[in-house]
């Protein structure tokens, strides 16, 4: 029989091995791999091989390493990993801002097996590697279509990667127009806090602009800032609340209007992506987020690619190299004399943009357009389900439509009985999801949680995750026991705490554990 | 039909203008009046009470003669029923609490006093959470969440309140300054307890925020930057509180934590001045680029007009909007959860001269732009 959803709880609880450390399991002596010793002959040819080692890199002692037997280990790691919450067994809705959307399989049986991807090495000749570089171009080609943008590059590790490329870009092209003067850059407090952050680590003094009593950007604001000092605008739309600047238009042409570019942070671009594009809006550079909007997923600070895209003029100002194609050959072009420089080494995450690749191949145009329209249609389902639930509020820009996501909070339910948006992120652990996310830095919004359901999400799985937290904020009203000890189906209660957050309590390698026992800070 | 209780306190905020940085006790209230201070919360209640004026219908006035209320309903052209008898012009804080025991007594459903902190803690003293209270905010600074915003929206929110409109109450704080620790330097709002207010979050002040560590890192980096673009050939007003404090230090300069001094090629030419000392300083004539530096006050979003009076409208009116700077931390800020900044300077004229969209510096190099209501 099927469920129902709409009241359907989970039972779920999280598996417990109370395992221990990979280092105390060790006996020493006890091998997984018995290393044979190389052939007199080899021997013979090479010497020991350590000679050839520089006398100072070589190590005087044995790695402490722990020492166990092949099935020691790999029931070791099994059972760690049943102890985690993997994206591929709990929805991820509650990671707001992440746009965490399901990446077919077969994409990821694609890089981690395809020799073309597997097998190379930077260091190859580009004759040899035709094949990923058609991959970079094609892919240019489309994320300049989605955007309008004249050229990509996908050299940056992440996002706020990009908006530092983005603001070293915009000084690079005033300091060659002559214009040194332009040392401000103006952003919106909603959007991400890398569009404030990167230009000031780019050497840019920052000015931000508040929300105006709606919570929508004013555009008066943006004129008291704007000035011949003003070098960019580095701004997110929609916003991380979810609204989409209405003034967005005006924003970029008071901005032309002074001569200073626009730069448009598209990491939430999942909702309007195929319906609104860059350059109709006027923008000059621009960001995707190729992991999270394109499909790769990015939990745990995986590896991501931020793609920056610049219009025509900018194009002499990226880095290098280049991947270029002259009809025939695909090569890789470092002869750029105004390029900023490098942001990183080789040509960024290839595996990110090869699924990228993959995916819009997949979708195509009609696809992708789709993907945008779903992601919008669940966020309003949503919306209208949670803002029924006592406890919840929607603040700023009332009666205003959020797009893909949208920053709830939990301040009326923090009012009447004193819990927080963490006391109902721990609990809704209990039902098989992981910790929700909360707010960017600055939580403008009190006691935040933000949701975005992405397109890859089916009503069920709506339905499931608006009757737990139905369940959650009735419990914080009529049962606040089961809150405050929440959660209870997981081997690990209340990880939250204040106290545990100093440095003397957390141990990131072993060698660290050893210390904090021995000082007595850590007490496992 | 609802019972509305009317307390003022006639010398709230006396102190205010005349740099005395409060009015509490009898010592300060003389100080004051030989300074040339003269009480005006008096003016400042009946633009709330004249809210009421149409719906005189809906509620029955229970007040306290004279200067502690009578006088301000006439003027307002309320009803009232009087109680008690007070030596007019020599009113005390015993005279607060007695008035608010017997009007409570009187069984009013909700009482009004106008005043600062220090008449926040008579009421509380006297009346506790027994019954719904509402300030009108009137005096030197005001930390206690017991205040509307501004006179006007005290009576605004006291009309949807007579109306039925508001029926729900809340605790909100009571505060005033840690003397102990401003003694030493340190301005931290302590906490004396608490009353209830009609709970309508947009009229009501949010309480001074809190310190946080990030905040000191904040005043920190502003003071660096406001102490690097710091133009010596310009006379600076500097205002109150502990924002301002950082900077004078960052400059190596002494400074008045509650009071305005004047600096002059990076030297301090005059201490805790009074508004006509700094009028005297600027009509000298010997300072031809003057600047204002002035804070937020925390939760409550106010740059001019709580606890820094001195800077009169004025003064403001000669040093002119675009040599103001507002320097606040991004905690502060914050803390306004997305609303504007305001100003009460008393004089309609400066408060609207004041208002638009203002830069406030945040960190080095580093500035929010936000609206002035």
């Amino acid at each position: 029989m099927r469920r129902d959803y709409d009241t359907y709880l989970r039972q779920f609880h999280e598996a417990k091995w109370d395992e221990e450390l990979i280092f105390e399991l060790s006996v020493p002596g006890e091998r997984g791999i018995l290393v044979p010793q190389p052939d007199e002959e080899i021997v013979n040819e090479v010497g020991n091989g350590i000679d050839r080692i520089p006398e100072t890199m070589r190590r005087k002692k044995l790695p402490e390493l722990p020492e166990l037997s092949q099935p020691r280990i790999n029931r070791h790691y099994l059972r760690l990993t049943q102890e985690i919450m993997g994206m591929d067994v709990a929805p991820d809705i509650c990671e707001g801002t992440c746009t965490m959307k399901y990446s077919p399989k077969v994409q990821e049986h694609m890089v981690a097996h395809n020799p073309g991807l597997v097998d190379i090495h930077p260091y190859q000749d580009p004759d040899t590697l035709q094949g990923l570089l058609e991959i970079y171009k094609k892919t240019e080609n489309m994320v300049c279509e989605i955007s309008g943008m004249d050229a990509f590059n996908f050299h940056a590790g992440g996002g706020a990667a990009a908006c530092y490329l983005g603001a070293c870009i915009v000084r690079e092209y005033f300091h060659s127009k002559g214009d040194d003067k332009r040392d401000e850059i103006i952003t919106t407090i909603f959007s991400h806090p890398c569009d404030a952050g990167a230009p000031a680590t780019a050497g840019f003094k920052v000015i931000t602009l508040m929300p105006g009593e709606d919570g929508l950007p004013e555009l008066g604001a943006l004129k008291e800032a704007l000035s011949e000092r003003t070098a960019a605008i580095f701004v997110t739309n929609p916003e991380d609340t979810g609204i989409f600047n209405p003034h967005i238009q005006e924003y970029v042409e008071a901005a032309h209007e002074v001569g200073a570019l626009c730069y448009y942070d598209q990491a939430n671009v999942n909702g309007i992506m195929g319906i609104t594009r860059a350059r109709e809006t006027g923008f000059d550079l621009i960001h995707y987020n190729l992991h999270k909007t394109f499909s790769s997923p990015h939990g745990g600070m995986g590896p991501g690619c931020g793609a920056l895209g610049v219009r025509e003029f900018l194009k002499p100002y990226l880095p290098v190299p280049r991947v270029e194609h002259d009809g025939e050959r695909y090569t890789l072009d470092s002869d750029c004399p105004q390029s900023c420089g490098k942001i990183r080494e080789f040509l960024g995450n290839t595996h990110v943009v090869a699924r990228a690749y993959m995916w819009i191949m997949q979708l195509g145009a009609e696809g992708i357009k789709e993907a945008a329209v779903c992601s919008v249609l669940n966020n309003q389902y949503l919306m209208k389900k949670l803002s029924e639930i006592k406890g919840i509020e929607i603040m700023f820009a009332e009666g205003k439509r959020r797009l893909e996501q949208c920053r709830y909070s939990w301040g009326p339910l923090f009012e009447d009985t004193g819990f927080t948006s963490l006391d109902v992120s721990k609990r809704l652990i209990d039902f098989g999801y992981e910790h929700i996310w909360l707010s960017h830095h600055p939580f403008l919004v009190p006691e935040p949680m933000t949701l975005e359901p992405t397109e890859s999400n089916s009503k069920d799985d709506l339905d499931e995750l608006v009757c737990a937290i139905r369940e959650v904020a009735r419990e914080c009203y009529e049962e606040p026991e089961l809150i405050k000890g929440a959660p209870f189906h997981a081997p690990i209660h209340d990880v939250y705490c204040d106290e545990n957050n100093t440095l003397d309590k957390i141990a990131v390698t072993y060698r660290q554990l050893q210390k904090r026992r021995a000082a007595g800070t850590i007490h496992v | 039909m609802k019972k509305i209780g009317f307390i003022v306190n006639p010398i709230a905020g006396i102190g205010g203008k005349v740099g005395l940085k409060g009015s509490d006790g009898a010592e300060t209230l003389k100080r004051a009046l030989t300074l040339g201070a003269v009480p005006e919360s008096g003016k400042k209640a009946v633009t709330a009470m004249r809210e009421l004026a149409e719906a005189q219908n809906l509620f029955e006035l229970y007040t306290y003669p004279a200067e502690m209320g009578a006088n301000i309903c006439e003027e307002a052209g309320l009803e009232y029923r009087e109680l008690g008898e007070i030596a007019s012009g020599h009113t005390t804080a015993a005279d607060t609490r007695i008035a608010a025991e017997k009007l409570k007594e009187s069984g009013v459903d909700l009482l009004v006093f106008v005043g600062g902190d220090g008449t926040a803690r008579d009421i509380m003293d006297a009346v506790g959470t027994d019954i719904p209270v509402l300030g009108i905010p009137a005096g030197c600074k005001i930390h206690s969440g017991v205040y509307a915003l501004n006179p006007k929206t005290a009576g605004k929110l006291l009309r949807e309140y007579v109306e039925g409109k508001v029926r729900e109450t809340i605790e909100a704080e009571v505060m005033d300054i840690n003397e102990e620790l401003f003694r030493q330097g340190i301005v931290e709002a302590q906490l004396y307890g608490y009353l209830q207010i009609p709970r309508e979050t947009k009229m009501v002040q949010h309480l001074k925020s809190g310190r946080r560590y990030s905040e000191s890192v904040s005043v920190d980096m502003l003071s660096s930057y406001i102490a690097d673009i710091w133009e010596p050939d310009t006379l600076y007003i500097v205002g109150t509180g502990s924002t301002t404090a950082a900077i004078m230090k960052k400059m190596g300069l002494p400074n008045t934590l509650l009071g305005v001094d004047l600096v002059w090629r990076k030297k301090v030419i005059a201490s805790d001045c009074t508004e006509k000392q700094i009028l005297n300083v600027l009509k000298s004539g010997k300072y031809n680029h003057v600047k204002i530096i002035v804070t937020v006050i925390g939760g409550q979003g106010y740059i001019f007009g709580r606890g820094n009076q001195q800077i009169s409208a004025d003064v403001i009116r000669m040093v002119g909007r675009e040599n103001i700077i507002v320097a606040a931390s991004k905690d502060k800020m914050l803390s306004l959860f997305g609303k504007p900044l305001y100003v009460d300077t008393g004089n309609e004229e400066i408060n609207e001269l004041l208002s638009g969209y203002i830069r406030v510096v945040v960190g080095y190099e580093e500035t929010y732009v936000t609206k002035i209501m």
